[in-house]
């Protein structure tokens, strides 16, 4: 039987320096069905789309389009062959409205004057056939992110597009939101679209999807019928082998209350309500607390406002009986308090500082490290202290405490974070998504820290987004929803699914305190 | 293997620097041609030979002197907008901050008849007020500090002439001289006269300024607070994270800047090599030449010492050109282009790091396929 | 009184004109700091009209005037487009070196034109005394001035162009999210080639209107007394929209006219300030201003941030 194909990308390879990001991947696209390209972060996926929307050139391979080679240079080209994307992170211009984001680049014009009642009533159209509710004058920054999805689907059916490319879609949307979505989903595979969904989530490609195409550190693994496979064979398709998901952990021995957090409310800085609301909680030493919830919570701001990145509206905190609510960021970390941040470029690492120099950036001043005598720094302890923190930490680079820290690969730059909060010794550890990004080994070894600290007898926040990594590493399980503390659960008793239903705000429970 | 000398990146600053000087002169050559094409090699040659003109000796020696005393305040200046660039902030209020530090030294020193330190004193302290207030609208009002520089720039510029007006004959637009004023304001010469063929205006500040500049050079390079001016210049968000507290930063590194502007006038005007006119329209460009040595010195106090005393060099040399076909101003714009490609060089810098590694890549292959044979 | 308005209306127009042009700029993503640069050039492309083409009547002369100055507006800018667009330099080094190289290179040609003609004049000025009077039209003591209406007519074309136009959409979306119009096909460093192209055509009329203002020559070396930096604050309290910056330029030309006039009025002459305070205001004004606004801020997100395909 002669199959027809939407989308042929046949043998690609792509390499970067040092890398090669796809190495002869095959992906065939047939018409009108939903397509999941599943893989691990950093297993090429992104890469892969990348090369199908014009944004890079792969060095061997072919595309073919309705089964005619094409060649595809620019979105442009892409845009003309039918292509669309809705990228992971949104491309939407926040002080426009979404009408303005939804035309941009494909305006109607007349003399180069923009035709705004004609764009409008294409867009309400197609919004009432896919079922695609919007605002079309509401300014973007301002509306929910479930719209500003709806919002990147409207630009590509505007343009006609005949091919849906979804990257990683759900990652910033709550369960209900995401059924939402799956219903659209469906919805255009209807009218006759063809989609591409990429993805790591297991349970929503068994769900949606028709087939299922494996990639694994840029390598094609497979592609298989969804409805012939299961999750398990899906999952050692993309890990290369059967995972032992659950990381072994003692039991926790809780001690004394470290941290205490009383009623804390911190101001957004995106929007005008509070992005923390009146939370309550305490961290103990030698358990680990895990504040799990979706993305865009409140989480970055409750951890800013711990740290002192930004200050809080109201509230108390408190490091063991002392209170810490208006200590300085320095004070906070003499006091013991560590923390690995949610963005290692922006504020873990000076980026063009040696590795040596990174290695001292809290505690620069400590007189191992300066002398009293006119501040000079004494590079010899530096250079012990990297060297120490180098081997035992695992962080691997050109050529050791001197490399510049911009030249080093991204697990090995949050090894060299988690290594410096941890060798600090700290009484409390708080640790934001310190695995994203990274690969399966580098993930282990991480949790194995975290672990390792808290056995010690220390406190560790972990602040994460991975359900699993929520449920493997943490003793006890916080669960913020709109920048409110909803349940307070033990990993050990809940399931992934009443986990999500608290996290979507469907669900609260009473929360100790 | 052997280390690429090219990837040295203090050999690299000076490829870069050497680059735009020769660029910079060449479209001053191209520039003069233009004009007049018969007398544009002598003009250029005139400028780049400054006090080589002369031919006695003692003459180029008490030349060389003028030119090295008003090196001095440019070397200041540069050092200025060199540190605060540093922790990421553009000082190119030092224009102002040098003005100002005119008119405290002069002031103190021919109303008040104050001795040449406490004069010095005197203009140290008004240039980092007048820094700190740059410093003060950056980190508490968020007031990009090249706006707000600028309109410090022309209010010092006003505030120097009208304070100034008080301490000048009323014939003429220039302040009273030190010498017969207060010659007690005049910093000593330190027997540096004598290096300079009797060169009154060769005084204790040149050996001052380049103590100055290698103290620079070592509290960025081996000190806690070097550390602390990095890391805020490289990035604000993780110095913020670790613990260093941002605004005072920010204001201390812009009061320092602002110090050594100052200190840069009181160098300058105390030596009485040249008074002050207080119908000035605009702000002394010593501030502004100090950027073009700052970055022409590779951002290294101790470049800023050479590269101050070229772009001076080239500056004085525009006096010698044939002002009858061309203007002096010439030297200018020299210094401009220099600034201008200035900008280029951390591309220049990019694409010769790319040279060397695919150079080394190939050269990595070659060797690999050598080994398979 | 009359007086104080003509000022404040022609200072205003300056103002407006080259916060205009700055606003273009910096909606397409560039920070424009050689504006006061692109004034000088401006200055001496229309002084250059009215010296070599005296006779002209007095709509061809505005015209030639305006065109003139735009032309060498627009062709300096392409110094800062190209160097911060192409080249990926740092901004604020590539504005500085622009308004040190305008004054420097404008003195230096017109230095040599003057000894050219004349071998005893090595002045930097132009004189424009008759041709100046093509621009003006008097009611009673009231000096109209043609580039009141020129300004008016850019500002209208400005608010058109931003907001009703496609280019005006695409061009604040590489401002704002450059990687969010690339991805719809829009090319970025065009669109920002655009907008720092616009900003030399405005910023050069409001160099030759500025000296066309007062006086009735003009010496080069002279430079522009800040008004490129002035009306980038102008810009910036006017949160870059086109008709708040218009207000804003009202304010800061009533300030920047008090000091040409304050002595005709008694009761601020009975104040018995220096006037030296005010040739201070407009600068002092604007920092003040610049201190309320700046914490809120809505500049382009964008802006000053080359745009690197690689990283998107």
């Amino acid at each position: 039987m002669e199959e027809t194909y939407a989308v042929e990308m046949l043998h690609i390879t792509k390499k970067f320096p040092g890398i090669i990001a796809n190495d002869d991947v095959t992906l065939r696209l047939k018409k009108g069905e939903i397509h999941a390209l599943l893989g691990e972060n950093g297993a090429g996926k992104s890469t892969l789309m990348s090369v199908l929307f014009g944004l890079y050139k792969p060095e061997e391979g072919i595309i073919k389009k309705d089964g005619v080679e094409v060649s595809i240079n620019d979105p442009n080209d892409a845009n003309d062959l039918g292509i669309g994307m809705v990228h992971q992170h949104f491309k939407l211009v926040e002080c426009f409205s979404v009408l303005d984001n939804i035309i941009l680049g494909a305006e109607p014009v007349k003399n180069g004057f923009l035709k705004k009642d004609e764009a409008r009533k294409k867009v309400m159209d197609l919004s009432t056939k896919y079922g695609l509710s919007i605002e079309p004058d509401a300014i973007v920054e301002d509306i929910t992110v479930g719209m500003q999805q709806r919002t990147e689907i409207l630009k590509m059916l505007y343009r006609d597009n005949e091919i849906l490319i979804f990257d990683e879609p759900t990652a910033v949307l709550t369960p209900q939101e995401i059924k939402e979505l799956m219903d659209i989903m469906r919805n255009l595979k209807a009218e006759g679209k063809s989609i591409l969904f990429i993805s790591h989530k297991l349970n929503e490609i068994m769900e949606v999807s028709d087939r299922c195409t494996v990639l694994r550190r840029g390598k094609y693994v497979g592609t298989v019928n969804t409805c012939d496979t299961s999750a398990e064979e899906l999952s050692s398709m993309m890990v290369g082998r059967d995972v032992n998901f659950h990381v072994n952990k003692k039991d926790s021995k809780p001690g004394d209350v470290v941290l205490t957090v009383e009623n804390l409310t911190v101001a957004s800085n995106r929007h005008k309500n509070d992005a923390v609301k009146n939370v309550s909680f305490n961290v103990k030493a030698g358990e680990i607390v895990c504040i799990a919830g979706i993305d865009g919570n409140g989480q970055t701001e409750l951890v800013y406002g711990l740290t002192g990145l930004e200050p809080i509206k109201s509230g108390k905190i408190k490091l063991f009986d002392e209170d810490i609510t208006n200590a300085s960021i320095r004070q906070k970390t003499l006091k013991g308090m560590a923390h690995i941040p949610e963005d290692r470029h922006k504020h873990g690492l000076v980026l063009d500082f040696s590795l040596e120099d990174n290695f001292v950036l809290q505690n620069y001043f400590a007189p191992e490290f300066s002398s009293k005598f006119f501040g000079f720094m004494k590079r010899d302890n530096i250079r012990k202290n990297a060297e120490h923190i180098i081997e035992k930490y695992d962080v691997r680079s050109g050529q050791g405490p001197i490399t510049i820290v911009r030249s080093m690969s991204g697990g090995n730059q949050q090894k060299a974070i988690v290594g410096r909060e941890i060798d600090r010794d700290p009484e409390l550890l708080i640790a934001v998504q310190p695995t994203r990004g990274l690969d399966v080994g580098a993930i282990e070894y991480i949790h194995s820290q975290l672990i390792n600290q808290r056995d010690h007898g220390k406190a560790v926040l972990l602040v994460s987004l991975e359900l699993e990594e929520v449920l493997d590493v943490s003793d006890r399980i916080l669960v913020i929803y709109e920048g409110e503390i909803v349940a307070e659960v033990n990993p050990k008793e809940v399931t992934e699914e009443e986990l999500g239903l608290y996290m979507a705000g469907a669900k609260r429970s009473e929360v100790r305190s | 293997m052997k280390k690429n000398i090219l990837k040295n990146e203090g050999v690299q600053a000076i490829i870069a620097s050497i680059i735009c000087v020769i660029v910079g002169v060449l479209v001053g050559y191209i520039v003069l041609l233009v004009i007049n094409p018969a007398g544009a090699f002598d003009a250029i040659v005139a400028v780049l030979k400054n006090f080589m003109t002369y031919s006695r000796p003692e003459a180029q020696m008490r030349y060389f002197g003028n030119t090295v005393v008003k090196t001095i305040p440019l070397l200041m200046c540069s050092l200025s907008i060199l540190f605060a660039y540093k922790a990421g902030l553009f000082n190119i209020g030092a224009a102002g901050q040098y003005c100002v530090g005119i008119c405290a030294c002069l002031y103190a020193a021919l109303a008040w008849g104050w001795g040449w330190l406490p004069c010095m004193i005197l203009a140290i302290v008004a240039g980092c007020i007048y820094g700190a207030l740059v410093g003060i609208f950056k980190a508490y009002f968020n007031v990009n500090e090249v706006i707000s520089g600028i309109m410090f720039n022309w209010i010092g510029l006003y505030f120097t002439n009208m304070v100034l007006s008080n301490v000048k004959d009323s014939s003429s637009p220039y302040t009273l001289t030190l010498k017969s004023t207060n010659p007690d304001a005049i910093l000593p010469t330190f027997g540096m006269e004598q290096l300079f063929n009797n060169n009154q205006y060769a005084t204790i500040a040149i050996p001052a300024a380049i103590i100055i500049a290698i103290v620079i050079y070592i509290i960025l390079d081996k000190t806690r607070l070097g550390y602390e001016i990095k890391a805020t210049g490289f990035n604000k968000s993780a110095a913020k994270y670790a613990g260093m507290a941002e605004k005072k930063n920010i204001i201390m590194t812009l009061a320092i800047a602002g110090a050594l502007a100052g200190l840069g006038a009181s160098f300058l005007y105390q030596t009485g090599f040249e008074e002050y006119i207080v119908t000035s329209s605009s702000v002394p460009t010593m501030g502004f030449n100090g950027i073009a040595a700052a970055f022409l010195g590779g951002l290294n106090p101790i470049g800023a010492i050479f590269s101050s005393f070229f772009i001076e060099h080239i500056s004085s040399g525009g006096a010698y050109v044939d002002k009858s076909i061309y203007a002096s101003q010439i030297s200018d714009l020299i210094a401009a282009v220099i600034i201008y490609l200035c900008g280029f060089v951390f591309f220049v810098k990019i694409m010769m790091n790319n040279a060397i590694a695919k150079h080394e890549q190939k050269k990595l292959e070659n060797s690999k396929k050598g080994e398979k044979e | 009184m009359s007086l104080l308005i003509q000022y404040t209306l022609i200072f205003a127009s300056v103002l407006l004109l080259v916060a205009l042009g700055g606003c273009f700029s910096e909606h397409s993503g560039v920070i424009n700091l050689g504006l006061e640069g692109i004034m000088v050039m401006g200055s001496l492309g229309g002084a250059l009209v009215m010296r070599f083409m005296p006779n002209l009547s007095a709509p061809l002369m505005i015209l030639a005037v305006v065109l003139g100055a735009m032309l060498f507006g627009l062709i300096y800018s392409a110094l800062l487009g190209l160097a911060c667009i192409n080249f990926k330099a740092d901004q604020t080094i590539v504005g500085t070196a622009m308004n040190m190289l305008a004054t420097a290179a404008a003195t230096v040609f017109v230095k040599a034109m003057n000894a050219s003609i004349n071998p005893n004049d090595v002045s930097s000025t132009i004189q424009y005394v008759e041709q100046k009077k093509n621009f003006l039209i008097y009611f009673g003591n009231f000096e109209f001035n043609w580039f009141m209406v020129i300004a008016v007519v850019a500002l209208v074309i400005a608010y058109i162009v931003l907001y009703k136009t496609r280019f005006g959409l695409r061009l604040m979306a590489c401002g704002e999210h450059p990687s969010a119009a690339d991805s719809v096909g829009i090319n970025v460093i065009k669109m920002r080639w655009a907008g720092v192209l616009i900003s030399g055509l405005y910023g050069g009329l409001g160099g030759i209107c500025y000296i066309l203002a007062g006086v009735s020559e003009w010496k080069f070396e002279n430079g522009v007394a800040g008004f490129g930096f002035l009306a980038l604050a102008v810009m910036i309290f006017g949160q870059w929209k086109p008709t708040k910056i218009a207000l804003a330029a009202l304010l800061f030309g009533f300030f920047r006219a008090l000091s040409n006039v304050y002595f005709g009025f008694d009761f601020l002459m009975s104040l018995n300030i220096p006037g030296t305070v005010y040739n201070m205001l407009p600068y002092i004004i604007s920092l003040i201003v610049l201190a309320l606004t700046s914490k809120h801020s809505r500049a382009p997100k964008a802006e000053g941030i080359p745009y690197d395909k690689s990283k998107r």
